[in-house]
């Protein structure tokens, strides 16, 4: 079974995207900021990362970049999912190593829909 | 409602646009016509369908607008695109000869998603065919849903269901919430009202056709039907994508499958051979 990691400060949000995502086949971890996060990945690198932006300790930008220098750090899917929804953004996310960008608020056919073009969901 | 509203219903519905709705679509009606019934002011479905049978014909266009589904997206299940685009487009570039022209037609366009994303889908190939020119006509019979297609304006909402972010970039503009097509992917899109039931063939020819997630909500006669007319609208070796849930086994000898997991068949000529065809089955 495909494991994800949902980073969010938020414990509505982190239980909200866990439950789509677990609906969706996958197991899931969780992790309240983007330090947390990278610890978390010493134990497991997960298949999908879904992250959010804007976090206390470390924030999804500074995860990101971090992660893409970890071994196996470059073959994780990352997703952004924040409500930061405008083009600048966007770029920054993706020149920091993000595969796709979900902007809050979501649903599960968003997450759906952007697993399957990412190849994780047939 | 009246068991005898419903039927009133249900017939004008089924007469009008093909859609099949059988007892358990009760909830269904009630939830696309009650919002008639309040911005008309009406105090009941009742009094809505007794104008119906009146022959108001704004009233009956109304009703059959609210009564389509309209639940679409980008790049709808996403591998059917990418055979189009791997497999369809390249076989048509080396197929056509000095013809340097072709057509793909998106029935049951609803909102413009489908056909904006054939669009995106050739402009990303665009190289490959310098000089061609390329028209996606865009059909359904809301003429609603039609006038939000032909403005390629989507909601936040509307351009994350299916739409690859860097696909977004490429061709979006945002202004204020609102996610704006670029003039170069809606000028290649022409979307105009039309009901599947009625003639089709004025539309002209096609290499592709797109007739996905529509057919489904018709009875096996109705199916049979637009797949008598869309095989006509076909090249000879044209292709015809469903929805992944549509098949044309056991409706209609007009088509072969091509892959019918992804909807994918061609179009079958009973004096042409079988392998002439745009389409091929490819492990996407």
């Amino acid at each position: 079974m495909k494991r994800c990691l949902v980073v969010d400060d938020s414990r509505v949000i982190r239980r909200v995207a866990s439950k789509i995502i677990q609906d969706l086949g996958f197991d899931v971890d969780e992790a309240e900021n983007g330090r947390k996060a990278l610890n978390a990945l010493t134990i497991r690198m997960p298949d999908l990362i879904l992250v959010d932006w804007d976090m206390p300790v470390m924030d999804g930008l500074e995860f990101a970049q971090q992660l893409r220098k970890l071994p196996g750090g470059n073959k994780v899917v990352v997703v952004f999912c924040t409500t930061e929804n405008d083009i600048p953004h966007i770029r920054q996310a993706l020149d920091a190593g993000a595969d796709e960008y979900i902007m809050k608020p979501f649903d599960s056919e968003i997450v759906r829909s952007k697993l399957i073009l990412l190849g994780l969901l047939g | 409602m009246l068991p005898e509203d419903f039927e009133l219903a249900a017939r004008f519905v089924k007469d009008r646009s093909g859609l099949v709705l059988t007892r358990d679509k009760v909830y269904l009606l009630e939830n696309r016509l009650m919002p008639v019934v309040r911005d008309l002011r009406l105090k009941s479905v009742s009094e809505l369908l007794a104008g119906i049978a009146s022959g108001d014909a704004a009233l009956q266009t109304t009703v059959i607008d609210a009564m389509m589904a309209k639940d679409t997206g980008f790049f709808r299940d996403w591998k059917p695109f990418v055979h189009f685009r791997t497999v369809v487009l390249p076989n048509i570039r080396v197929s056509r000869g000095m013809k340097t022209r072709f057509r793909i037609l998106s029935a049951g366009v609803s909102t413009g998603q489908e056909a904006h994303s054939i669009a995106m889908t050739i402009r990303d190939v665009s190289s490959s065919f310098p000089g061609w020119q390329v028209e996606v006509i865009g059909i359904d019979i809301s003429a609603t849903a039609i006038a939000a297609a032909s403005k390629g304006i989507y909601s936040q909402f509307d351009v994350q269901r299916g739409l690859p972010v860097r696909t977004l970039l490429q061709y979006f503009t945002k202004q204020e919430d609102a996610w704006v097509l670029n003039d170069a992917v809606r000028g290649m899109v022409k979307c105009q009202p039309w009901n599947l039931l009625d003639d089709l063939f004025s539309l002209g020819r096609f290499d592709a056709i797109f007739c996905r997630n529509v057919l489904v909500y018709f009875d096996l006669k109705t199916k049979l039907d637009v797949l008598q007319k869309l095989a006509r609208l076909l090249v000879d070796d044209g292709v015809l994508y469903l929805g992944l849930n549509e098949t044309v086994t056991g409706v209609s000898s007009n088509f072969r499958a091509v892959d019918p997991a992804l909807g994918i068949y061609a179009a079958h000529r009973a004096d042409r051979p079988a392998s002439l065809s745009l389409a091929a089955k490819v492990d996407l």
